[in-house]
């Protein structure tokens, strides 16, 4: 059966769940982390083809700070957590006090990067042990990396394994908004990206039929 | 002629053509590898967004010609001969195949750059198209736009903005 075929309503509602509870506590992380009010979104999960994906970042030329991990464990995947410029620069002076910081053009202030890195290790973690505790599966995040640069470039090589088996993915994403900026559109986001095999193992680990 | 041309667009793991005036692109080239056969007499070009070197790793069916390097070349080929183009005067630009996580593990898939531009230059090789020129490695990710009547191949990055190769 071609990949996208596998899944069925219940199926996407599972994962969508699975983003709801790892989002909540990322985004309670990044509350006590700044010590202010964080929104988050219900998380949207879509089937989608790649070029669709990178649209849903803001289209594959976009320029965006973005953390990456690799999932290792019981479920292997890719998780980045993206920011635009503006909003990491925010987040990286708050951590660090320095308000020189500046992602919109290089040379990036390696206190910077590195304040960012700590922030999506910190987050990305309680997203998830969240998941883990959950779905009583062992998940470890690898050691995150930066990068600030095109979504389209960052976000292609989180779907690799993915790629070797359909030219679709499942996304899961879910959007966090600091309410303090009063610009509205400015937002993070959370994308988990299961490798094809992780699937089952998740739904399983749910209770949910595995593709019938 | 409208003076402002049309660009065709390729996608992710996608194949396009275009004829001059209009330019064909692809944006946010990552570890993937944007691949360009054309021909200055005829001004016809093709670009393929390639994104793994092998298509024998796929386990997906109907495979997708243009994702990999063995398949989306010797396709690019095909078709601009059918399209009326002379096999030897065709010729290559290549860009991308960067790293973009500095990654330290053994994983064989977090080389996928530098292995994708291996494999692309393998079977340009094997069809005798020469490679003008290239702009592959790095660590930043890679918008081109090729322009048939001229041949220039515009690359952009975030860091370094537009050169032209």
């Amino acid at each position: 059966m071609p990949f996208m075929n596998q899944f069925s309503q219940d199926h996407l509602d599972v994962l969508k769940e699975v983003g709801n509870i790892g989002a909540g506590h990322a985004a309670t992380s990044l509350s006590k982390l700044l010590d202010r009010k964080i929104d988050m979104n219900i998380p949207d999960v879509r089937l989608v083809s790649f070029n669709e994906m990178m649209d849903i970042a803001g289209g594959a030329e976009q320029v965006l700070v973005s953390v990456f991990l690799r999932l290792e464990g019981d479920v292997s995947g890719s998780m980045f957590f993206v920011l635009p410029p503006e909003q990491a620069n925010r987040m990286a002076f708050q951590m660090t006090g320095d308000e020189k910081i500046n992602f919109s053009s290089p040379p990036y202030s390696e206190m910077g990067v590195s304040a960012i890195n700590e922030l999506g290790n910190i987050l990305s973690g309680s997203y998830l042990s969240a998941l883990s505790d959950f779905t009583n599966l062992s998940i470890q995040p690898s050691v995150p990396s930066v990068s600030i640069d095109m979504i389209g470039a960052v976000l292609s090589f989180g779907l690799l394994e993915l790629s070797q088996v359909s030219d679709h993915a499942i996304v899961i994403d879910t959007c966090i908004k600091d309410n303090s900026i009063n610009s509205g559109e400015v937002r993070g986001h959370f994308f988990l990206l299961p490798d094809p095999g992780s699937f089952p193992i998740i739904f399983k680990a749910l209770g949910v039929q595995d593709h019938e | 002629m409208s003076s402002v041309a049309s660009v065709v667009k390729v996608g992710i793991a996608d194949i396009n053509y275009a004829t001059a005036p209009r330019s064909i692109r692809t944006s946010g080239l990552g570890s993937c590898v944007g691949v360009v056969v054309y021909d200055l007499k005829t001004q016809i070009v093709g670009m393929a967004h390639v994104m793994l070197p092998d298509s024998s790793m796929s386990k997906e069916t109907p495979k997708n010609t243009a994702k990999y390097a063995d398949t989306a070349i010797p396709e690019l080929y095909k078709t601009l001969k059918y399209k009326g183009v002379q096999p030897y005067s065709l010729k290559a630009k290549i860009a991308g195949g960067a790293q973009m996580f500095p990654f330290s593990t053994s994983n064989e898939m977090m080389r996928i750059g530098p292995r994708n531009v291996e494999a692309v230059k393998d079977s340009l090789q094997q069809l005798r198209i020469p490679i003008v020129a290239e702009d592959c490695g790095g660590n930043s990710g890679r918008t081109i736009e090729f322009h048939p009547d001229t041949g220039i191949l515009q690359v952009r990055t975030v860091n370094k903005g537009v050169s032209e190769i």
